[in-house]
């Protein structure tokens, strides 16, 4: 390799936190992380979704700067102020969304951001890129256009563009979502051989079976703090258990689901880039509570957002209450009673810049004159924020609320008679007493009929309140468990891609 | 902080603005060896110096309010209805015609003048519609297609001027015939300002007001303005409501275009929009897309472009001096604001 | 005889494009780092007076020259900070200074009106001006017009083919991905903001010097051509080469209008001295429509050979935009 970064760095480098510490705003992201990873290894962070990994290796990679700690690259104390700095340093950071530029060839991406002449010359260039890129047995062409690679060539050529640069430590943030099993397969590959060569590969994950797969060694967070280390072999139960904490007794479960079936789904294909999901049958019976267990980013919310409207089938046919809306919008589906709850808040969930007794006045069906009686929809407003326990005036901005305040906002603005309520998330960032409330308010529309389809990375949430399950895997889609037979430690193994087969019956390869 | 406190803090920012504007025009002038405060009495003077000025301030701010009016309830729905200029053009070119169609016929002059108002008014709608549609079907944004629909309805206009509806043997820049005075909208004794056209000026601000205010449909138009996506989430069909706002721009921007056909000049000019869609759009800034403040604020732009007729009679100075007043202060309270949020925080 | 009038003619297309071709650029640039410059049509008026003043004042036309670029970046670094410190709505601050320096040009320009200045006259390349129809065509010509030929290709160079050019498409593209890469996103997004806008602010001068010599005040027939530029920097797809191929079908267009006149007396001189605008932005429309949602709902219904064609010819046609053209970058 004639890059002249590769030259005057040194190859190994051992990567120390001393007492991290990160807040945003109220959320105490980091709590006094301290951790040491020795070069020449695959050490693997593990961890639920929030559980601060993104944090800590943002602050390694210079993204963020810690609110107190120190980081030792080889025992030296280094402050690294931006993800130049960090290149500089030798950290190389592949972000989970690539962080490249689609419009440009892969050459051209190689290039940006290398220091050297005005006018680079892509004739040396591609020469060091063909050698690199053969070391991995990777195969891009470097003519190609980014647009045109799967997550996993894109993640690829991040990497050798790391390296390029002088990678020696390198930090993957969930690298395996999203991509082939083959890729994955020469992603692990390329891995070994890099800390065999004395790199140090930190890898960021939530699936077991990645890490176990290939890490040494394992940190596990929960909630911002470092739960344990553990060296290979690893026991599966034993990660679960730390990743999700001690199994609570489950309280009672009261199934009301009704044999009427609201929605069925037949042969259903859905894509949305990079993933697709074939061939679903399902049925959803009234009053039913489904679960949808997986990663984030396994297809459950294409499947959620698919049974709406808000992503049409390629073929399959949606049914509701024996109407077909395989290819109807949205706005039929909602004519129809079902009504959708998305993750993010703000921006497709309520309308910021509006008051709460304006989202009730939208929201609402009755009292559709020409002009508002506000009386009525503050009074409304006031009562739902009672009823709700909504802290906020009808009067305040949507966007002023805190994060459980705004969900049990959105939840307060469904219609009466609902036949099916979709959710995504619906507990994310609430407390214990907030997310028992709303699973209360939305038992008690299932008394009513109403059936509810949930997607929450909360295994907990899944087993408590819903009555079946179905479990998502890149794509994949388990056919519906019992939730009542399903164990925690089933379902944590089964998202992170583990007994498909001994479970499911399944021929299909994962 | 409290809430009295803020709004004094950003009302004094707002000042700010008003004064940075007028030291850099003083400059201006300075530069061209002129005296600002003279300036600034002559405009006074020229707007209010007497009944006939006033009058013809009253002229100037009924189009302008009814334009900004309309282009509330694009702003409403986040578009940049620049487009609005054409609107008002069309709206004169439709009312225009109409009117030569019932020039000849019995009808009487006060059917003719509703039914030749109402063709603006749709006409001007139409326009708007077209900005709508290359928006909302054609992917084309909405600055440029507006731009591009303000040059074809001044072509359409000038066209009609010099070929179809040119004057008999001189067709010029001073417009087409003019129409016969009992086709005039009637004015107050010899001022230049019609009763009617005021009338239309205040219910069209009322009901704009009401409009985004206290209805329903005002309410979504400021959801999708706001957050489309969750507006859409909600039960709103967007695009429709998209349409609708630039509609209800083009009817108010054809009745303004009417009404500079009927009650100020009586006759198709070339320059009939007088730069009054843009203006207006000034305004609307000014005034934070907020109905309250804008009778005052428009009064003052009209009063500024009178007065400003002063400047070169008395001084020799270019009467575009207000132009640059006028976005000078929406540019240095824009600034003041954008000082304000980023040393003070949002709000 | 015929083919030497049209020859005249096409080279005129050449040297009435030329401001156009530098203006475009400029934009181009401007907007490949992702801030829209809405300023335009104020700017090349009030440059246009501006230069052709200090043009006359200094006789010379190298002052007129540069007046015109400072002015031109002086308006962009208004543009800059609004937008990029105080993220304020960049178009709300570009239309303003559209509007203002407009009123500002005619006002300035007053006293000036109808002078007599300096024009550009035009330096004959040896040896080339002798080439057949070529000589005629592209080297009789000013030296502002070879400028603005050599800008096209240098432009061109310098985003596609320079390690900093390749930063100013990461930049427009992407920030946050330049931003790890090491850029400094927001002094950078100042350069080119400030740099492309003194080239729209040479465009000015040209005309008054050059293309249209003389200040006219409203009469002078520039107001229109800024929004027309902004118009062609999306039909040029961002890339100054297909960016001055609408320069000059602009200016062609224009001429067209003047040389059909006599031929065509039922529609009106001003209307075809008009009609190159809407055509413009009419093409827009056809630039466009790959991207809209029904249109993208009706490829896919396609059968899959029609549809690959149909794909290809949209893409062909289309433009698209930097992906993070309008919206300010912030470092979390």
């Amino acid at each position: 390799m004639s890059s002249p970064f590769l030259k005057i760095k040194r190859e190994k480098m051992n990567v120390e936190f001393k007492n991290i510490n990160k807040h945003f705003g109220p959320v105490h992201a980091n709590v006094d992380i301290n951790l040491s990873i020795k070069s020449g290894s695959i050490f693997g962070i593990l961890g639920e979704n929030g559980a601060g990994k993104s944090t800590l290796m943002k602050v390694l990679s210079g993204f963020i700067q810690p609110d107190s700690g120190e980081i030792l690259l080889d025992d030296k104390v280094v402050t690294i102020d931006s993800p130049a700095d960090a290149i500089n340093y030798g950290i190389g950071m592949l972000h989970q969304d690539p962080l490249d530029f689609p419009p440009m060839r892969l050459i051209e991406n190689f290039i940006v951001g290398q220091k050297g002449g005005l006018v680079p010359s892509y004739k040396s260039t591609m020469k060091d890129f063909e050698e690199l890129q053969k070391k991995f047995g990777f195969s891009l062409d470097p003519e190609a256009y980014v647009d045109t690679l799967t997550v996993g060539e894109r993640q690829q050529l991040e990497i050798l563009r790391l390296l390029w640069m002088g990678a020696n430590a390198l930090i993957l943030d969930e690298p395996t979502t999203g991509i082939s099993s083959l890729q994955k397969e020469k992603l692990f590959a390329a891995l070994k051989i890099l800390a065999e060569q004395g790199k140090t590969i930190i890898f960021v994950s939530h699936k077991l079976e990645d890490v176990e797969a290939l890490c040494s060694r394992v940190a596990i967070l929960r909630k911002g703090i470092l739960v344990g280390e553990v060296p290979a072999p690893f026991d599966s139960d034993e990660l679960v258990e730390m990743m999700f904490g001690k199994v609570i007794t489950l309280g009672e479960r009261n199934n009301l689901s009704q044999e009427k079936v609201v929605l069925e789904l037949k042969d259903l294909y859905v894509e949305q880039y990079p993933l697709r999901i074939e061939n679903v049958n399902f049925q959803l019976r009234a009053g039913e509570v489904i679960g949808l267990a997986g990663m984030e980013g396994s297809g459950q919310d294409i499947l959620l957002r698919a049974c709406v409207g808000l992503i049409r089938p390629i073929s399959g046919k949606v049914i509701v209450k024996e109407k077909d809306l395989s290819h109807k919008n949205y706005l039929e589906y909602m004519e129809n009673g079902v009504s959708f709850l998305p993750a993010s808040r703000l921006e497709e969930g309520l309308v910021p810049g509006l008051t709460l007794a304006e989202h009730f006045t939208i929201a609402g069906d009755e009292k559709k004159g020409l002009f508002i009686d506000k009386d009525y929809f503050k009074e409304k407003a006031e009562k739902m924020i009672d009823e709700y326990h909504i802290i906020g005036r009808p009067d305040l901005n949507v966007e002023s609320l805190s994060g459980g305040n705004q969900q049990r906002a959105a939840l307060s603005l469904l219609k009466n008679s609902l036949s099916i309520i979709l959710l995504e998330h619906p507990t994310r960032g609430l407390d214990i007493e907030s997310a028992i409330y709303m699973w209360g308010k939305l038992k008690e529309r299932c008394q009513q009929g109403t059936s509810i389809f949930f997607i929450s990375g909360d295994l907990e949430e899944i087993l408590q309140y819903s009555d079946r399950i179905l479990v998502f895997f890149s794509g994949h889609v388990s056919p519906p468990m019992d939730a009542s037979t399903t164990t925690l430690d089933q379902l944590g193994q089964l998202i992170g891609g583990k007994g498909w087969k001994q479970v499911f019956d399944t021929k299909e390869k994962l | 902080m409290n809430k009295s406190r803020t709004r004094s803090i950003s009302l004094l920012f707002q000042l700010g603005g008003l004064v940075f504007s007028l030291l850099f025009v003083s400059i201006i002038l300075i530069l061209v060896k002129s005296q600002p405060l003279e300036a600034f009495r002559l405009i006074w003077e020229g707007a209010t110096g007497n009944a006939t000025r006033i009058s013809s301030v009253l002229v100037v701010w009924v189009p302008l309010l009814l334009v900004t009016c309309g282009l509330l309830s694009t702003f409403t729905t986040g578009m940049w209805n620049i487009g609005i200029e054409g609107q008002i053009t069309v709206g004169a070119i439709f009312t225009t015609g109409v009117m030569r169609l019932f020039l000849e016929t019995s009808l009487s002059p006060v059917l003719v003048i509703t039914i030749s108002i109402l063709a603006g008014m749709i006409g001007g709608a139409i326009w708007a519609g077209l900005a709508g549609v290359l928006k909302t079907f054609g992917g084309v944004n909405e600055i440029f297609g507006g731009l591009g629909l303000n040059f074809i309805a001044t072509a359409l206009n000038i066209g009609l001027i010099f070929g179809a509806w040119s004057r008999p043997g001189v067709a010029s820049m001073s417009g087409t015939e003019p129409f016969p005075e009992q086709f005039w909208l009637p004015t107050f004794q010899n001022f230049r300002v019609s009763i009617w056209s005021i009338a239309f000026a205040i219910i069209g601000l009322v009901i704009i007001y009401f409009m985004l205010q206290g209805t329903h449909f005002g309410l979504r138009l400021k959801a999708v303005g706001k957050g489309m996506k969750s507006a859409f989430r909600m039960g709103i069909p967007t695009w429709q409501h998209m349409m609708l706002s630039f509609i209800i721009c083009g009817l108010f921007a054809g009745l303004a275009g009417a009404i500079q056909v009927t009650a100020v000049y009586h006759r198709l000019i070339p320059s009939i929009s007088s730069g009054y869609g843009f203006m207006g759009l000034m305004i609307a800034m000014l005034i934070n897309y907020q109905a309250i403040w804008l009778a005052p604020i428009a009064l003052f732009f009209a009063a500024l472009n009178i007065g400003g007729i002063q400047l070169p009679i008395v001084l020799k100075l270019d009467s575009s001096l207000t132009g640059v007043l006028q976005g000078s202060l929406v540019l240095f309270v824009m600034i003041s604001q954008g000082v304000k949020q980023k040393f003070l925080g949002r709000k | 005889m015929g083919n030497d009038i049209i020859l005249f003619g096409l080279a005129g297309v050449i040297a009435s494009g030329a401001p156009i071709v530098i203006a475009v650029i400029g934009e181009t640039l401007t907007e490949r780092a992702g801030v829209i410059n809405l300023s335009l049509n104020g700017v090349i008026l009030l440059s246009a007076m501006i230069g052709f003043w200090v043009a006359v004042e200094t006789d010379s036309l190298f002052f007129g020259f540069l007046a015109g670029m400072v002015v031109g970046a002086l308006v962009a670094t208004i543009v800059a900070f609004s937008s990029i410190t105080l993220k304020q709505s960049q178009v709300a601050v570009g239309f303003i200074l559209a509007i203002t320096c407009r009123d500002l040009a005619y006002f300035l320009g007053n006293p000036i009106m109808g002078s007599q200045g300096p024009i550009m006259l035009s330096t004959s390349i040896p040896f080339l001006k002798d080439i057949p129809i070529l000589g005629r065509l592209l080297f009789q010509q000013s030296l502002m017009t070879y400028i603005s030929i050599i800008m096209i290709g240098v432009a061109w160079f310098w985003i596609f083919k320079t390690r900093p050019g390749l930063m100013l498409q990461g930049i427009g593209e992407k920030p946050a991905a330049a931003y790890v890469r090491g850029a400094n996103v927001q002094k950078m997004r100042y350069f080119y903001t400030i740099v492309g806008g003194a080239l729209v602010g040479l465009a000015g001068p040209l005309y008054t010097l050059s293309v249209k010599p003389g200040w006219k005040g409203t009469i002078t027939g520039l107001d229109g051509i800024g929004w027309i530029v902004l118009a062609i920097t999306i039909f040029g797809g961002w890339n100054p080469i297909r960016a001055a191929f609408g320069a000059y079908l602009f200016a062609f267009l224009q001429w067209l209008g003047l040389v059909l006149q006599p031929y065509m007396t039922s529609i009106p001189s001003q209307v075809l001295q008009v009609a190159p605008f809407p055509l413009m932005i009419l093409a827009l429309l056809f630039v466009n429509m790959g991207n809209t949602e029904w249109m993208e709902r009706l490829i896919a219904s396609l059968p899959d050979k029609v549809r690959l064609r149909a794909v290809k010819i949209l893409r062909s046609m289309q433009s698209r935009q930097p992906g993070a053209l309008g919206t300010p970058f912030e470092r979390q």
